[in-house]
């Protein structure tokens, strides 16, 4: 699950659809796993969008389109809204996904994505709309991420814009480190903190 | 100038890592059967034990079935989560109350009506329904299972601080709207993305007006409108619920909780990054015709028409609409209805029990109705044999349930069948959430109760 992020370079598959939903980016009768199997996850990403009724692939919907591919997810505004399940990001990882774009992000999935080595990056409206027409234009467009620089760019028009990040967190992508590696070195800070309570 | 969360969250912070989040300090760590195992996972792999295990409580509910509780659980796969939990909980030495444990229920009933969620606190749970607890007067919020992981190896987190908002609510509210409908207005106006990033307080005539129970289902709603949390400053009428349940200071403790709880309000001249208003006689019964909670309207009102919408809006708001069967400018009420659920941790407290008997005495369900009512908790159960609710209820034909999270989510066997109609008092109306193929109409649970009683989208205030 660990691993560092550095640059990325990939075609994109797009999903111009807002407040998509985490339970519909894994729906909850997938949630009574009681491991964490990254191929699990990712075979059930968008189970119900990807799949018909009868259990029959859905042939229109993105996933299953081999015009599109690559480790970058391309989706419309408030991604990840909804329940709080980091099964949702296990799967988008699972899938093979390293970034999520889109112009606004939930909370809650904002911080499961960055804890899975997934990096979402929020972009500008315009920044959004534009990579959507070029990804139509040519399912070949590539897109690179640059979490050193903090830099997004379209290849196909050449366009840039920097996103944010804080320096800690980029610091743990880079490096492959979590928070737990942080937080359980300075124990004695919350014991002191503890004490000054009482 | 400090706001009610500022002063909250400033005593809880034990450092500012530079150019990063805040680590705080967390009171109350709470655990359910589908979001923690990985976590405890991760402990064990990491050869850690809880650090706090006295801040700890689990409790099943997402699985739970709601009849035959004393039974095992049919479905294996559940079982086994269910089984996971008890015995990490023993384990890692944590409060665990089991399924028929009379302290058993949905975890964010549980909380509030054991005492365990106080003013002041920082509480957080592997479950974005987790700003229900906010309403005591505490900042509460959902947490991813890394984030849980976090919290048993530290009993801290780290997180940005968010930013502020109020929302006040001016006046009374008009007869048969509820703490619900508040919610559902909200978010019809402001979108499900409109406070994210935010963390509310809600303020004004009418929200002192709630009882604690609409403050509980009003704070349960705050992720709704993404909102990281929401939260009520306490008062006369949180002290009252508070004193005496189980895990509230006692005596001594409780004088001098009760003067420190009282401090925890926004001072006169706080400042919020965003400050709304709107009026409570502006508000009527609210439902929702869409997939997602956001997509709610009066009862008495028409579905919106695409005029104006952006393409990628326009997009949305179609397939939305495809799959709920409905067309843009249509009016719900007189529609068909197939299943009603009362329940979850959004209306599964007594209150909502109180509300949709009140509707349903001396009247008869609708032959066409399924209703599942399902407590929030078994002191819920309890609650309502003791008010011989459950009579009226059986004699309008209808049967209670045992408690769990049920058809909110469907992670039992109470699913909705595809394409069936369902109005429900529970939180969302997202595609597939009540099962398979379920259509979801959002609302209080007088509304609940008056589409079982006449079979069709009914407006509660008609019947009262």
């Amino acid at each position: 699950m660990k691993q560092k992020f550095h640059i990325i370079t990939s075609t994109c598959v797009p999903l111009p659809l807002e407040n998509v939903d985490t339970d519909q980016i894994i729906p909850a009768r997938f949630l009574k796993a009681t491991t964490r199997e990254e191929k699990f996850f990712g075979d059930n990403l968008f189970r119900d969008w990807r799949y018909n009724p009868d259990g029959s692939l859905n042939a229109r919907f993105v996933l299953n389109d081999p015009t599109y591919g690559g480790q970058i997810l391309v989706a419309g505004k408030n991604f990840g809204s909804g329940s709080s399940r980091e099964h949702a990001a296990w799967a988008i990882a699972g899938y093979g996904f390293r970034v999520v774009v889109s112009s606004f992000f939930a909370d809650i999935h904002k911080n499961n994505e960055l804890n899975n080595f997934v990096l979402p990056v929020v972009v500008s409206e315009g920044f959004l709309k534009e990579l959507f027409d070029s990804i139509y234009a040519d399912p070949k467009t590539e897109v690179e991420v640059n979490l050193p620089e903090q830099t997004i760019t379209n290849k196909a028009t050449g366009k840039s814009e920097r996103f944010e990040i804080n320096a800690y967190k980029k610091h743990c992508l880079m490096n492959g480190l979590d928070d737990i590696d942080f937080l359980v070195q300075n124990k004695d800070k919350i014991e002191a903190y503890e004490a000054k309570q009482k | 100038m400090n706001t009610l969360f500022d002063k909250i969250w400033d005593v809880h912070i034990v450092q500012q890592v530079s150019d990063g989040p805040t680590q705080l300090y967390i009171d109350r760590l709470y655990c359910h059967e589908v979001t923690s195992p990985q976590a405890f996972q991760g402990m064990r792999e990491r050869g850690l034990k809880c650090f706090r295990p006295d801040h700890i409580f689990c409790m099943p509910d997402h699985n739970t079935p709601t009849h035959d509780q004393d039974k095992p659980i049919e479905d294996p796969v559940s079982r086994t989560q269910v089984e996971t939990l008890a015995k990490n909980a023993a384990e890692f030495g944590l409060t665990h109350f089991g399924m028929m444990d009379p302290k058993n229920g949905i975890i964010h009933v549980v909380g509030p009506e054991r005492g365990l969620s106080l003013p002041g606190m920082t509480i957080v749970c592997g479950d974005s329904h987790t700003s229900t607890h906010g309403a005591m007067g505490a900042v509460a919020f959902g947490i991813g299972t890394s984030e849980v992981e976090m919290v048993m190896a530290s009993q801290c987190i780290l997180q940005t601080r968010p930013k502020t908002m109020r929302i006040t609510i001016d006046g009374k509210l008009g007869k048969g709207v509820t703490a619900k409908d508040i919610a559902l207005y909200m978010m019809s106006k402001m979108t499900t993305s409109g406070a994210t990033g935010y963390f509310v307080e809600y303020a004004g005539e009418a929200i002192r007006g709630l009882t604690m129970e609409g403050r509980l289902t009003l704070c349960n709603l705050s992720i709704e409108m993404g909102a990281r949390g929401g939260m009520i400053a306490p008062d006369e009428v949180t002290f009252e619920y508070i004193k005496g349940r189980e895990y509230a200071p006692k005596g001594e403790a409780w004088d001098k909780a009760v003067a420190y709880w009282k401090t925890l309000k926004s001072d006169d001249d706080a400042v919020f990054d965003k400050e709304i208003r709107y009026r409570a006689e502006d508000i009527e019964p609210m439902i929702t015709y869409g997939t997602n909670p956001g997509m709610g309207m009066g009862i008495t009102q028409h579905i919106p028409t695409t005029e104006g919408m952006s393409a990628v809006e326009k997009a949305s708001f179609e397939k939305s609409l495809k799959y709920m069967g409905f067309k843009p400018g249509e009016s719900l009420l007189g529609k068909k209805v197939d299943y009603v659920f009362l329940g979850a941790c959004t209306n599964g407290r007594i209150e909502d029990f109180r509300a949709f008997a009140s509707i349903a005495k001396g009247r008869k369900k609708a032959d066409n109705i399924t209703a599942w009512l399902v407590p929030g908790s078994w002191m819920v159960d309890a609650q309502i044999r003791q008010e011989g609710l459950d009579k009226i209820l059986e004699e309008a034909g209808f049967e209670i349930r045992q408690p769990g999270c049920s058809a909110c989510l469907a992670m039992n066997d109470d699913k909705i069948p595809a394409g069936k109609y369902a109005v429900s008092t529970s939180n969302r109306n997202f595609e597939g959430r009540q099962g398979p193929g379920s259509r979801t109409l959002l609302a209080s649970p007088l509304t609940a109760a008056a589409a079982a009683v006449t079979g069709v989208i009914t407006d509660p205030r008609t019947l009262l």
